[in-house]
């Protein structure tokens, strides 16, 4: 059986791989990775307020107290050298290549058009096989029209595809207005690449505290539904590399994410959760799925329940929507 | 001549950059002013920078220098090359061990910042106090006068120990030299190499003890030969001179630089010469130039090697034509015939002329003077009144000067107005807020000028005693000669205010000369600027023509991204109007040392700071001005109903005109009044904290977490606010036992710092708009005049009984604070605490506090936090030395107990007189609750009523005592440096004698006062200063210590994770029979995060295990229980969640990540292996078998929300 896939020009032994995560942080855990079967593996997001920040925060705590009193000119050891986060990640990179075989993609996340296109050169530099831009926006002003937040993604993905020549991924939200429209101005932008969907971290409400509580919690397997249907309905239209992130946590899951136009599917929680080794469950739950089903490679899946390709297109659209309804009776 | 061979450096830096490469091991402690070359020595070592050798040297931190001193001993003893800096306090702690180090002649030299004593007082700074009382220990002293010298003596002194083995003390001006910024000539490696005689080393080596050829030292000598077996030595001595002369002259031949042990300078045919050491050597020079061109004839001898002092060196270098000495000693002995170096001129005089080797024509006058004790100024005009003292016919034999002695009349007479300054120096004086980046822009400035042009630059730089809101006054010199003025600037070319406020506060402009340059950084534009300045200054800018510029440097740095600083934006406009540089090379060269500074981060940080310099251009604006037009004048420092010696002395001082004070202000012993800092009014807080009273649910934890005692609560009967301002807010007291009362949350607006703890810690929100609290910031500047009006209307209205008070954490906020309004930092995590205390029992408490942070805030003047209440009863006070607060606290306890047994014995024997039932009462009544204290009080005014008609003698001595039949509270205080380190040995000891002492630990995990260096407490993992690596082992539990003497009542305790365990704990260790310990949890600047986040970070801290809560209580063991009562959960979460907040734990994640995690880790196993031995000591001999909170031990209730 064929399972090799080749996903943002980089061929792949399988479709499967770890998506963005702090797993990775650990060399041990990346061999364990690579063991397990990852064909790839995918660095957490080093986000733009750490290589914006992170000196001048670490200069300014550290510059607090300086020179204010007669006794001391200073309050802790000031390091004459010191690895910002930017750094560590670099070296995390050139580390990770050395321990396994298998590509490694980087992965940067933030939203405004600054010094990205530094950082993605020097990304490129230590050794990445990949990038993937994770934009993430958040719009709290109500000045800010959805086309001004699509025409500034497609900026910043332009500045970084100019510094770069390694192939670059851009991870999306679920919540644009068209995403077909957007997937479509992105890849015309030079997106090698889109990766469906990245997770807001959902605060909650303390009651009794009055207070806004920031929570992350991993998936479930309910939130593979929306990456199906995006996937199906924009890979139909928008021929590029699709990565499923979110909410795929069975072999089975993959089956499906991969007949919706995913070209690879990336896994968090349930590695998380389980342990890299589990990816080795994924990965013969899924080889035996297709066996059972004589599917002979990932290519032949791979679109087969897309919005071009079902049976019944009109089940990822509106009409759908009733139908369900309308079926929900007491 | 941008030449390598030149730094800019001050001379901590410059010798410990000598020391450090002639030594492979180092000991260390810290101690103002010597441990920034600790400090220094630490990172190298820490970075892996080789010595001379190519090796890298070692260094161990050691608990005192007491400590420092033997592992110097045993270092040098194996033949291993050491070195050590020290100053004042700890150097007396070494001396034992120098007569020991001296008496085995091993070679050896330590570095000393020449730093006062303490003795009426404490001072850090300046003076030979402390090296003169180590001058009969047989050691070499070499003294440097200034930034060049002391670098170059440091290499000499190195040199020499091992060439005369007999061990150096290399000591130099604390503050003076050793913190003032200078350009000088660098030692490179090869002229070291070359200075240090390697057949020397060898022969140190061969001497080494080693079982491979062993010897024994430290043998006990008999009188048949202890005294033939001391002089053995004395050979040794007698070289020692010879040998430096020629280490001198050796290191002229390498350096061009010639040094003398007695360097004359002066007249060739003087007729008045001043002897004297230090810094002030070099004033005398630039004095001695100026007279000298003027007709006068004078000189002066400096001594270099005081000790072993060489008579025909001395003799040899006095002009014969001398007819007068002054001997300048920069110490005091009191009592003594003359000051040690005087002493040593007399002798040494008397024996030149018996030798036959006098130079004189003439017997001499010789005269003995002090000058410059704890850094005092010593300037050109001080020297010229010595010369003039001189000319007398009859001079003063013993005399001062620099200060007004209108009591014993020593003091000579100053002409204040001699200037003799030369045109060509540049003289720039700056006014900045303590941290506003104002002193490093200014060591920046000299650095460009210094290294980068052919002028000399000099800095020095005076800091206030106070830790939030200080003032600094960074003083630079630029010129094209060597510049000798090593004295505060006080007609300077261009005066800089960086903060605005200040204005009001000082005479600034009383530094300009007529056509200086005034920089303002105001948020006033240029055309409202001139108006908006008080009377005087207005009046001194007209009459002095000075060219006025303003800029808004806050809003420049808002704009470009520089956050609050505006260090590049001053130093931008310093460059570009005072004139030093060209305009645009100065800002091309502000610029080149951005990107020196910031090119490793980033191109947007370098031009983001270039934005700013170019920004900075645009928005400096000349400002125009016509004649003096305000009627406003600057505020009087205190108010005019401060009691009379604050406004006569204290008032004096905040102005900062304390050097104008006489003799006759002073208490003749030290004694200072309490309660002074409450007319200081700093006003330093943009914002201050405004009560809501319809939210206020009355809690009092605002008032509780205060550091500064500036909000306060009370409750009180309704008809009280009869007479209350109309903006005076107030609620109905929620209270059953109190009904019909009213209730106030009140600020002090002028005492607040801003630091929001209060509003961190508030609890009630509103439920429509939770974002506003009961306590919100508002804009102190509108609100004023208002608040100021509330607070004085607030402290008006009687305070409520206390002896009705419940004790409890809502109810001990209405206990009045007798501390308050400290220097302390914003937001200070000890202070809480030390108000707390005060509050419970001030009124009968006397501390012993340990030196350190609360010795420095609680007792460094111009103002006294410690105050009394209605009664006149406060806190009385005292700080003895760092090591012996235990003891002293101790002492405290055993004398009291004395007096109050006398007492107790005078009242038995007069009972017949005072009434025997009354005397039984007095004497059994039992005497612990506010109401018991309040009834024993009557009894004492009462029983002082009686023995006023005894007329027996006993009745006039227990009149004397009586105050001692109300218990005393005696409190021992003081920081983990302290009491994990200097003073544990008698720490452990006053533990293990039960006596009924309170010790309250102020635990902070690392030396807060001198700038965060490591103690025993400092957690594993934790970077600090003597710690750049990460501590690599556990914090001390000292608690757990103190708990296995079994008698000892222990707590630890985290005012911001549960309060009410810290009020029960000071409640029970207070009434504890015997001693008592808290160890309390106190955030810290030097722990790396913004402090308003105190509170949290010491929730975090107990929930995450790293700081347990617990009482252990012995008498709970009576009644069949553990003694051990754990008050926090069992770990919850990880320990990275409450570390990776603070900085000096993420700095090790910066530098040296694996090492980071492996520290985090093992830490965290840790605190789980620590809580389970709690958890079965808790559980430990307890009948029910339980102990922790979920247990049957006695639950804390109403911990913080």
């Amino acid at each position: 059986m064929n399972l090799s896939t080749t996903y943002l020009g980089l061929k792949l032994k399988n479709p499967f791989m770890p998506g963005a995560s702090p797993m990775p942080d650990s060399i041990g855990a990346v061999r364990r990775l690579e063991d397990a079967g990852a064909s790839a593996i995918v660095m957490h997001s080093l986000f733009e307020e750490q290589f914006t920040n992170e000196d001048r925060v670490l200069e300014d705590e550290i510059a607090t107290h300086l020179e204010s009193s007669p006794e001391a000119t200073s309050f802790l050891p000031i390091p004459t050298e010191f690895n910002l986060e930017p750094d560590e990640y670099l070296k995390q990179i050139s580390q990770i290549k050395e321990a396994v075989d298998i590509p490694v993609i980087a992965s940067l996340n933030g939203s405004t058009v600054g010094g990205w296109a530094r950082y993605a050169k020097e990304i490129e530099q230590a050794g990445a096989h990949a990038l993937e831009l994770n934009f993430y926006h958040l719009s709290t002003n109500v000045e800010e029209t959805g086309s001004e937040v699509e025409k500034r993604a497609c900026e910043i993905l332009k500045t970084v595809k100019e510094s770069v020549k390694i192939p670059v991924a851009v991870k999306l939200s679920p919540f644009f207005s068209s995403l077909p429209n957007f997937s479509r101005q992105l890849v015309a932008s030079g997106a090698d690449g889109i990766i469906l969907f990245n997770r807001f971290y959902q605060p909650d409400i303390d009651t009794e505290e009055l207070d806004v509580l920031p929570t992350l919690q991993l998936s479930n397997s309910f939130e593979l539904r929306l990456r199906l249907r995006w996937l199906a309905i924009i890979s139909a239209s928008v021929p590029t590399s699709y990565a499923c992130s979110g909410g795929a946590y069975t072999g089975h899951d993959a089956v499906k994410a991969i007949m919706t136009g995913a070209t690879v599917v990336q896994f968090v929680s349930s590695l998380l959760k389980n342990g890299p080794e589990y990816l080795t469950t994924i990965l013969r739950d899924f080889e035996k799925w297709m066996e059972e089903h004589e599917y002979n490679s990932v290519d032949e899946l791979r679109g087969c329940m897309s919005f071009k390709h079902c049976p019944d297109p009109l089940a990822y659209e509106r009409g759908n929507y009733l139908r369900m309804l309308q079926g929900w009776k007491v | 001549m941008s030449s390598k061979t030149f730094s800019t450096l001050d001379a901590n830096e410059a010798v410990a950059g000598v020391a450090y490469r002639l030594s492979e091991t180092i000991a260390i402690y810290p101690i103002t002013p010597s441990s920034p070359m600790a400090e220094s020595c630490d990172e190298w070592s820490a970075a892996n920078k080789k010595n001379l050798w190519g090796t890298v040297p070692r260094l161990i931190q050691m608990q005192s220098e007491g400590g420092v001193a033997g592992a110097v001993h045993g270092m040098t003893q194996v033949g291993s090359l050491t070195t050590t800096f020290t100053a004042s306090q700890g150097l007396l702690l070494m001396i034992p061990n120098m007569y020991k180090i001296a008496g085995e002649l091993l070679p050896f030299v330590m570095h000393v910042t020449a730093r006062t004593l303490a003795a009426h007082a404490l001072s850090i700074f300046g003076d030979h106090g402390d090296v003169m009382a180590c001058r009969q220990t047989g050691w070499a002293m070499l003294c440097s006068n200034s930034t060049q010298e002391a670098q170059d003596m440091a290499a000499i002194a190195h040199a020499a120990t091992l060439e005369s083995r007999v061990p150096f003390l290399h000591f130099f001006d604390g503050f003076r030299t050793s913190h003032e910024v200078d350009k000088i000539k660098t030692l490179p490696e090869d002229t070291l190499l070359k200075l240090v005689n390697e057949d020397c080393i060898t022969a140190f080596r061969n001497l080494a003890l080693t079982p491979d050829h062993p010897a024994i030292r430290g043998t006990a000598q008999n009188p048949d030969v202890y005294f033939q077996a001391r002089e053995a030595c004395n050979s040794f001595y007698d070289k020692t001179p010879e040998i430096v002369e020629r280490t001198m002259a050796r290191f002229a031949e390498l350096t061009g630089r010639q040094y003398k042990l007695f360097s004359y300078y002066g007249h060739a045919e003087a007729d008045r010469v001043i002897i004297a050491m230090g810094s002030g050597c070099e004033v005398a020079e630039e004095t001695i130039d100026y007279l000298n061109a003027r007709g006068e004839k004078v000189g002066l001898l400096k001594v270099h090697l005081f000790r072993p002092f060489s008579l025909r060196h001395f003799a040899e270098a006095l002009p014969k034509t001398v007819r007068s000495i002054a001997v300048l000693d920069r110490t005091k002995e009191p009592g003594s015939v003359g000051e040690p170096l005087y002493q040593d001129i007399v002798t040494a005089l008397s024996q030149a002329k018996s030798a036959g080797i006098s130079p004189l024509e003439v017997d001499p006058v010789v005269i003995s003077g002090r000058y410059g004790l704890a850094s005092k100024e010593f300037d050109p005009a001080m020297v010229k009144a010595v010369y003039e003292e001189l000319k007398r016919e009859r001079p003063k034999l013993k005399f001062t000067v620099g200060i007004n002695d209108d009591v014993t009349g020593l003091s000579l007479p100053v002409d204040a107005a001699f200037d003799i300054e030369p045109d060509s120096v540049v003289r720039s004086v700056f006014f900045g807020l303590g941290s506003d980046g104002t002193v490093g822009a200014n060591k920046n400035s000299i650095k460009i000028i210094g290294e980068e042009t052919d002028n000399q630059a000099q800095g020095y730089f005076v800091y206030d005693s106070k830790k939030s809101g200080a003032v600094t006054i960074s003083h630079l010199r630029f010129g094209p000669n060597k510049i000798k003025s090593h004295y505060l600037i006080k007609r300077a070319n261009f005066v800089a205010c960086h903060h605005f406020p200040f204005v009001e506060q000082y005479d600034i402009l009383s530094y300009a000369v007529p056509g200086a340059v005034f920089l303002l950084n105001t948020p006033l534009p240029a055309d409202k600027a001139f108006e908006w300045l008080p009377r005087e200054m207005q009046e001194q800018i007209v009459g002095k023509k000075l060219k006025f510029f303003v800029i808004d440097a806050i809003k420049v740095a808002h704009e470009t991204g520089m956050g609050g600083r505006i260090n590049t934006i001053m130093q931008t406009c310093f460059f570009a109007i005072s004139g030093v540089l060209p305009r645009e090379e100065a800002i091309a060269r502000i610029k080149k040392a951005i990107e020196k500074t910031y090119g490793r981060k980033g191109e947007a940080v370098v031009q983001k700071n270039f934005a700013a310099v170019d920004a900075t251009l645009a928005a400096l604006h000349e400002v125009p001005y016509g004649a003096a037009t305000a009627s406003r004048t600057r505020r009087a420092p205190v108010a005019d109903e401060a009691p009379d010696f604050v406004r006569r002395v204290t008032g004096l001082m905040l102005a900062g005109r304390g050097d104008e004070l006489p003799v006759s202000a002073f208490p003749v012993d030290g004694t200072w009044p309490t309660g002074t800092a409450k007319w200081e009014k700093r006003n330093i807080a943009q914002e201050v904290p405004i009560w809501e009273s319809d939210l206020c649910i009355q809690c009092n934890k605002c008032s509780l977490v205060c550091p500064h005692a500036a909000i306060r609560s009370k409750f009180y009967p309704a008809d009280s606010l009869a007479n209350a301002p109309a903006s005076f807010r107030s609620v109905n007291f929620r209270s059953n036992e109190n009904p019909g009362c009213k209730f106030t949350i009140q600020v002090a607006p002028e005492d607040c710092t801003g630091c929001t703890l209060c509003v961190q810690v508030c609890p009630a929100k509103d439920k429509t708009n939770p974002r506003r609290k009961a306590i919100n910031m508002q804009a102190q500047a509108p609100l004023l005049d208002a608040e100021r009006e509330n607070f004085n209307f607030f402290l008006s209205i009687p305070n409520p009984d206390r002896s009705k008070l419940k004790l409890d954490v809502k109810s001990s906020q209405f206990m009045e604070p007798l501390f308050e309004y400290s220097g302390a930092c914003a937001g200070c995590g000890e202070t809480p605490y030390v108000k707390l205390l005060t509050q419970l029992f001030g009124d009968r408490a006397i501390i012993a506090n340990a030196t350190g942070c609360s010795s420095i805030y609680g007792g460094n003047l111009p103002t006294t936090p410690y105050t009394v209440d209605a009664n006149g009863r406060g806190p009385a006070w005292s700080n003895s030395l760092f090591e012996d607060n235990a003891e002293y606290g101790l002492g405290m306890r055993c004398g009291i107990d004395k007096l109050t047994e006398i007492a107790r014995e005078l009242a038995a024997k007069l009972a017949p007189q005072l009434g025997d039932s009354f005397v039984q009462e007095l004497l059994h009544a039992k005497v612990q609750t506010e109401t018991e204290i309040a009834e024993q009080r009557k009894r004492v005014s009462e029983l002082r009523d009686r023995l006023a008609t005894v007329q027996l003698p006993e009745a006039k001595r227990l009149d004397q005592l009586a105050q001692y039949l109300v218990p005393k509270s005696v409190w021992i205080m003081g920081g983990d440096g302290w009491a994990y380190d200097i003073g544990y040995g008698g720490l452990d000891h006053v533990l293990s004698l039960g006596k009924k002492v309170n010790i309250l630990v102020l635990d902070t995990e690392c030396y807060s006062n001198t700038g965060g260096q490591m103690s025993k407490s400092t957690p594993m993992g934790a970077v600090a200063k003597f710690a750049v690596g990460g501590k690599e082992t556990a914090k001390k539990d000292l608690g757990l210590i103190a708990m296995s003497y079994g008698n000892v009542y222990v707590a630890r305790v985290a005012l911001g994770a549960k309060d009410a365990q810290t009020l029960k704990a000071f409640a029970e260790a207070e009434a504890f029979p015997g001693t008592s310990i808290i160890i309390a949890y106190s955030h810290c600047i030097a722990h790396g995060y913004a402090l308003h986040l105190g509170l949290e970070q010491q929730k975090l801290a107990v929930e995450s295990g790293s700081w347990p809560l617990y009482r252990f209580d012995p008498r709970r063991e009576e009644a069949g229980q553990a003694a051990l009562q754990i008050d926090s959960a069992a770990p919850k979460g990880q320990l990275s969640n409450y570390q990776s907040n603070e900085l000096r734990f993420r700095l090790l994640e910066k530098t040296a990540p694996d090492r980071a995690k492996e520290l985090l880790g093992e830490s965290q196993s840790n605190l789980t292996r620590r809580y389970d031995l709690y958890s079965q000591m808790a559980t430990f001999g307890n009948k029910d078998d339980k102990g922790t909170e979920n247990g049957a031990a006695t639950p804390v209730n109403g911990g913080n929300k």
